[in-house]
């Protein structure tokens, strides 16, 4: 059986996101997916998906969403909390869990405290998919719904019901460590002062910051006048930083350009790229040169802590009130209550772990 | 010292040589190299990265590149994107210098389109071509006569990138070449026809950009629904009829239709072969 998930608001900007689309960058189409693919995967494993199903991703918060008529569950991912809003009470949840709406519901997340991104991943969630994936590539109309961002209204079509509740016991920790680099491929494009000036410097995230790039404030970054401030076009990808003329550096993310004509002084590493797309404007940021072999291994260790994560996913414990959990989960076992009152949400009685 | 040891030094590597292909591998963080065989553009690069394309592309098919990804080819590097947790810098560097040791940069005959694509230029509708007049200027021309010389030419498609379906186009007459603007506009509309040295492109959609915009073609230049997803490819020869603002109108108003066709407008076709 379907249900529908409605959003009342998108927040900041919403979109559906897996883990992108590949093979396609030869024609220009980027990468796209989830900024914090980790995040995603454990927003999926919370309910038991496949762990690209594609999900809702918010930046800076604000995203509320109703299940009008069958009760849903869906997982939260980031460091911000909800609002549970329900026929007679509200109440706080925190992130990383799986929530179960039921009908009449609505989930409010508040702003994200820490970073700028927070994903609500759904069971069944059933989108147009473009070139392999559902992400939502709005300049060019790809996945998603209907090719665009999430906006007031928009119905998805999702799994009814729900299953037993999961919870991260322990969240993935704000890490402020340094982001780290790997040299080239055009670093001999810049003067002797640029690399020392990128890893010595603090960078600020601009408020230019979507999900094409990220523009830095700070020292700016010197090209040598013998090699200039372009060159020929060639690939560009997530991580990329592209120095124009103007010597600010930009880090390409998910959505960014295939290809471009500024010379690249350093590409952030596939280990670092999304602790840095989920940095909120204004925060300060360090970065430090590895080599490949460094960067390789940083990619095995943020894996090994993704695992680490995962198998950190446990049964959800729900103090007290409104538990519609209980009562969806046991209709779905024993398929012979209908939990939904008259008023479209579920009676008093209805909470109690076995049903009515 | 290996390649490898290099890159710890901070040296930049030495070129490679390989039966016709002469190379070397930049660094494209942990994901990624870049395969480059030079840094402008020239017929025989493209010969040569097309040739290596084709080449990693079998690789690929026969299981010869565990862990990559996909390939970019450019006018003049070709870059492989692979999982670092499913293949390493070294192995990857050496299964493409397996791959590559038989390529050589023939260039295949291939069938050649021509397309024929409408452009209102800046001085019919100057919201078409904003920069019509500054570039004019700079290259000591008059608006009509930069538009006569642009309308003029028949350009090869070089690549495709920075945006779906982007080609870049060559080559503008000497006396168009103009440099970028040097403060990048924050939203290029889709459809304007840009300049930038002596390369010329049609932004198929909005973004940011910092060509000079001279004009503006009124057809969709890339769709999913179509069985080509992007109208121009690379090798296409693409020419250009300047077109006035009604005519231009009426193009528009067509363009949500010819999108959601099944296939590409191939009405636009000058001719299909060479």
């Amino acid at each position: 059986m379907r249900a529908v998930l409605e959003v009342l608001s998108p927040g900041a900007m919403a979109s559906i996101q897996d883990r992108g689309r590949f093979g396609w960058r030869r024609i220009g189409v980027p990468l796209s997916g989830a900024l914090e693919p980790g995040w995603l995967r454990l927003a999926n494993a919370l309910l038991g998906n496949p762990e690209d199903a594609p999900a809702i991703e918010f930046l800076a918060g604000g995203l509320a969403v109703r299940a009008p008529q069958r009760p849903l569950q869906l997982a939260l991912a980031g460091h911000f909390t909800a609002e549970l809003r329900y026929a007679g009470g509200r109440r706080r949840i925190a992130s990383w869990r799986s929530v179960c709406l039921a009908p009449g519901d609505t989930l409010h997340c508040g702003s994200i405290a820490a970073g700028r991104v927070g994903y609500l991943a759904l069971v069944g969630l059933a989108v147009r998919r473009h070139f392999g994936s559902a992400s939502t590539y709005a300049r060019a109309g790809l996945g998603g719904v209907d090719g665009r961002l999430l906006a007031p209204g928009v119905r998805l079509s999702v799994a009814a019901g729900c299953s037993a509740g999961r919870m991260l016991w322990r969240p993935p920790a704000v890490d402020d460590a340094a982001i780290r680099v790997v040299a080239g491929p055009q670093d001999d494009y810049f003067d002797a002062l640029a690399m020392p000036t990128l890893v010595g410097g603090a960078y600020r995230i601009s408020p230019a910051a979507d999900r094409m790039g990220i523009r830095l404030d700070g020292p700016l970054l010197g090209h040598r006048p013998d090699k200039g401030a372009e060159i020929v076009s060639d690939a560009t990808v997530p991580g990329s930083i592209q120095v124009p003329g103007n010597g600010q550096p930009i880090v390409l993310l998910a959505d960014g350009q295939t290809a471009g004509g500024y010379p690249k002084i350093a590409t952030v590493i596939s280990a670092d790229l999304p602790r840095l797309a989920v940095m909120a404007p204004g925060r300060t940021v360090r970065f430090a040169v590895v080599s490949v072999a460094a960067a390789e291994q940083a990619a095995r260790a943020r894996q090994a802590e993704l695992q680490a994560l995962l198998a950190g996913i446990g049964p959800l414990f729900e103090p007290g009130e409104h538990d519609p959990q209980a009562v969806y989960t046991a209709n779905l076992i024993s398929g012979v209550v209908d939990a939904t009152a008259a008023d479209g949400s579920p009676t008093s009685a209805d909470r109690s772990p076995g049903g009515p | 010292m290996s390649p490898a040891a290099a890159r710890e030094a901070g040296q930049r590597p030495a070129r490679r040589a390989r039966d016709g292909l002469s190379y070397r591998f930049l660094s494209l963080g942990d994901a990624a190299l870049t395969i480059e065989f030079g840094d402008a553009i020239d017929r025989r690069l493209l010969a040569e990265v097309a040739a290596a394309d084709q080449a990693l592309l079998q690789a690929l098919v026969d299981g010869q590149l565990p862990g990559v990804v996909e390939t970019v080819p450019t006018f003049r590097s070709l870059t492989v994107i692979y999982d670092p947790l499913r293949s390493t810098r070294t192995r990857v560097e050496a299964a493409i210098d397996a791959a590559l040791r038989q390529a050589s940069p023939v260039v295949v005959a291939q069938q050649r389109r021509v397309w024929q694509l409408p452009v209102c230029y800046g001085d019919q509708l100057a919201e078409c071509g904003p920069d019509l007049d500054g570039l004019a200027a700079a290259c000591g021309l008059s608006a009509a006569e930069v538009v006569r010389l642009h309308a003029g030419g028949c350009y090869e498609v070089y690549m495709l990138g920075f945006l779906p379906g982007f080609a870049f186009m060559g080559d503008l007459p000497p006396a168009l070449a103009c440099a970028r603007r040097s403060e990048p506009r924050t939203l290029v509309p889709a459809g304007s026809v840009a300049t930038a040295g002596r390369l010329t492109a049609i932004y198929p959609w909005e973004s940011p950009g910092g060509w000079q915009l001279i004009g503006a073609c009124p057809l969709p230049l890339f769709s999913p629904s179509w069985t080509q997803p992007a109208l121009l490819q690379a090798g296409d020869r693409v020419q250009l009829r300047a077109i006035d603002a009604g005519e231009f109108a009426t193009l528009q108003a067509a363009a949500p239709a010819l999108r959601r066709a099944t296939e590409p407008p191939l009405a636009f076709l000058a001719a299909a072969a060479e």
